[in-house]
């Protein structure tokens, strides 16, 4: 419907509305927030509700001052715990962002090299466990995994082991965690990358010598470049910052900044140097989020 | 419509029984499934020709080339190319190269380097690769462009660099799928004539698909017509313009009429053909290998049926129409007379005069052709 000339007078038009409303989304529910939680991370912790003490305060009667306190961010450097936490998250990201792409490769390759029909009764599987809930698909695991779990069991019941496997609660059952709740981020992008892709050109670099293995390695790759990066800057970002997978199948000592986060917000009710954590992983991921953004664009304006 | 031969084999191999053939296709099949491509095709190509392989979209062509190359394997039968068995050599390994009817320029390549691509692949060293693909993109007229990325060409650079790259590693072979298909009629006429003079500097053997006769008509040493996965016809462009051994090939190559009739007279020096059809008498002056009495047809050639208001002296070979319609082509004319019998012959004359007499609509004509004009075919 299109708005009333009288809203028109005021400047108020269907496009702007339409423009205007995400923009609102976005300003009340992540940049207020944001604001917020960086003003938390220049206060001082206060054993009160809630507990930290405000920034700006009246001294006096006229006077109004402001107290930005930098110690939340230096403690992050002067303990090594919060270094290595980060450290450790964006190995733990990267590794699995390698797996991601080794296994996630060859399903969008597959896929896009699929007769039409089969191609959408696999993506379909691709994107099936999304109708179940994160958390549902994360528990499954544990079942799987533990020491006496479908995975232990079967392996003892065809005689392979003889002891139960310890897989639950390591690195091991995190990675595959992770692994497997983001393949799907890779796929989709590289299959839509790969999609594009003539085929006949690997007829070409073959006529031209290559073998099957030289053309993939020559014409391929080089072509789904913006396809790896764009897939792997959506497993590696939100895996920097993972909580819940490291929190239900890493075990106690799985030390991910997440996790530190959430012990520090929760259990030490330390708001000020939890959001300190929070604005320095911010910082952190913005570069990657840029190069993202520009890979995306370069794919959408179709410059290879 | 031009008969010219393109090629210039001035041996015509073809016909001399002890020359020994460049390709050997030998009763190749290809069947997917129930359907078969390419049902047993034999061929023989000669060094330094170009040989069109011609039909309409779906007769076979092209997975025929496709087999010459190694990218599809011949259900049976077998390819020798310069004696050399290809049964099983994979595309990287066939002294042969293709230029795709997509080009199939690798688009984060620019023009050198997609030249230099099949040379960096067969290990030649640097400096011979830079000479030799200088000089191919000399050859194509693209000396300037080689930092060009595909994208930033015309459609016709683009086909001269697809040229070049798969013409830059000598190829014993070179099969090219409509490479001019892609390109507007007065680049593709150009264009064309490039083709035969690169050809003949280079003496590569060609192996071109098309389904543009008159392509065919220009390009080729010999063509052959296919249909329904079968060769129907091999032979020089004037041989299968003018003798055409059946009436699909009458037909598919140039146009023609068409007069269905009986044998009434078989010597073997001249023929007549009774054709309800004509309303008249055909006649022919040759003999031809035909059962008496058999059906056969005669095609005669728009351009070789004479039309004049008069009427000419005999009464074989002539007949009586109206004028249906004209269409005025500037260097030639068509016109379609109807005869009493229903049937409508299509007749052109060249313009040769700027104030002819103009034969207009509805207007009575005598049609006549000379008695080594028909063809007569027996299938």
């Amino acid at each position: 419907m299109r708005p009333t000339g009288r809203l028109r007078r005021v400047g108020i038009t269907g496009r702007g509305l339409v423009v205007a409303l995400p923009y609102m989304w976005l300003m009340l529910f992540f940049v207020v927030p944001f604001v917020i939680v960086l003003k938390i991370s220049f206060s001082d912790i206060d054993l009160a509700i809630p507990p930290y003490k405000p920034l700006l305060e009246w001294v006096g009667k006229n006077s109004l001052a402001i107290k930005v306190n930098f110690n939340n961010y230096a403690f992050l450097f002067t303990d090594s715990l919060y270094l290595r936490a980060f450290a450790n998250s964006i190995k733990v990201a990267f590794v699995s962002t390698l797996w991601c792409l080794a296994i996630g490769y060859p399903m969008a390759y597959g896929i896009a090299r699929a007769k039409p029909a089969t191609r959408n009764v696999l993506l379909l599987l691709v994107i099936l466990p999304f109708w179940t809930s994160l958390l549902l698909r994360v528990y499954a695991w544990i079942g799987l995994l533990k020491a006496n779990g479908v995975i232990n069991n079967v392996l003892q019941s065809l005689g392979i082991i003889h002891e139960p496997l310890t897989m639950l609660y390591t690195p091991f059952a995190m990675y595959v965690g992770i692994v497997y709740s983001y393949l799907p981020f890779l796929v989709l992008p590289l299959y839509a990358n790969l999609e594009k892709m003539d085929w006949q050109l690997l007829e070409a670099a073959e006529d031209l010598g290559c073998r099957p293995w030289q053309a993939f390695y020559k014409i391929t790759l080089p072509l789904s470049r913006n396809g790896i990066l764009a897939g792997s800057m959506l497993v590696f970002i939100p895996a920097v910052g993972e909580f819940v997978i490291p929190a239900l199948l890493g075990g106690p000592n799985a030390l991910m900044i997440g996790r530190v986060l959430w012990d520090e917000f929760f259990s030490n009710r330390a708001w000020p140097v939890a959001s300190a954590v929070a604005i320095l992983l911010l910082l952190l991921l913005v570069p990657f989020m840029m190069w993202y953004q520009s890979v995306q664009a370069r794919e959408s304006a179709g410059a290879r | 419509m031009t008969t010219s031969s393109g090629a210039v084999v001035k041996a015509q191999p073809w016909n001399d029984p002890t020359a020994r053939p460049y390709v050997q296709v030998e009763r190749i099949t290809k069947s997917f499934g129930d359907f078969k491509a390419v049902d047993d095709v034999s061929l023989k190509i000669y060094k330094g020709e170009i040989f069109c392989l011609l039909g309409a979209s779906g007769c076979g062509k092209t997975t025929l080339l496709r087999m010459l190359g190694g990218f599809e394997m011949p259900t049976s039968g077998k390819i020798l190319i310069d004696g050399e068995d290809m049964t099983g050599v994979p595309p990287y390994e066939r002294p042969v190269n293709m230029m795709f009817q997509s080009y199939a320029l690798f688009p984060h390549m620019n023009v050198e380097q997609n030249v230099a691509f099949g040379l960096k692949q067969d290990r030649i060293a640097k400096a011979e690769i830079n000479e030799r693909v200088a000089t191919m993109l000399d050859l194509v007229k693209l000396g300037d462009f080689g930092k060009r990325k595909p994208h930033q060409l015309s459609g016709g650079q683009r086909q001269r660099v697809a040229l070049a790259r798969s013409l830059v590693k000598r190829p014993k072979l070179l099969l090219l799928d409509e490479p001019l298909g892609a390109l507007d009629k007065k680049l593709r006429e150009h264009t064309q004539f490039e083709l035969i003079s690169l050809q003949d500097k280079l003496g590569v053997t060609f192996v071109v698909v098309t389904h543009d006769q008159e392509e065919a008509m220009t390009l080729a040493s010999r063509i052959g017509v296919m249909n329904h996965g079968e060769i129907v016809q091999a032979g020089t462009p004037s041989e299968i313009y003018e003798f055409p051994s059946s009436k699909f090939v009458a037909d598919f190559v140039g146009s023609v009429n068409m007069f269905e009739g009986k044998l009434i007279e078989d010597e073997p020096e001249y023929v007549r053909i009774s054709s309800p059809e004509l309303g008249g008498i055909i006649y022919v002056s040759h003999g031809i290998s035909a059962p008496p009495e058999a059906t056969v047809w005669a095609a005669v050639r728009p351009e070789k049926i004479f039309m004049s208001t008069t009427a000419p002296q005999g009464t074989d070979n002539v007949v009586r129409g109206a004028v249906q319609d004209i269409a005025y082509l500037g260097d030639l004319s068509i016109y379609l007379v109807r005869l009493p019998t229903g049937k409508v012959v299509r007749v052109t004359q060249p313009n040769t005069s700027r104030r002819a007499e103009a034969i207009s609509w509805d207007q009575q004509v005598y049609l006549a052709w000379d008695a080594t004009s028909p063809v007569v075919v027996t299938r």
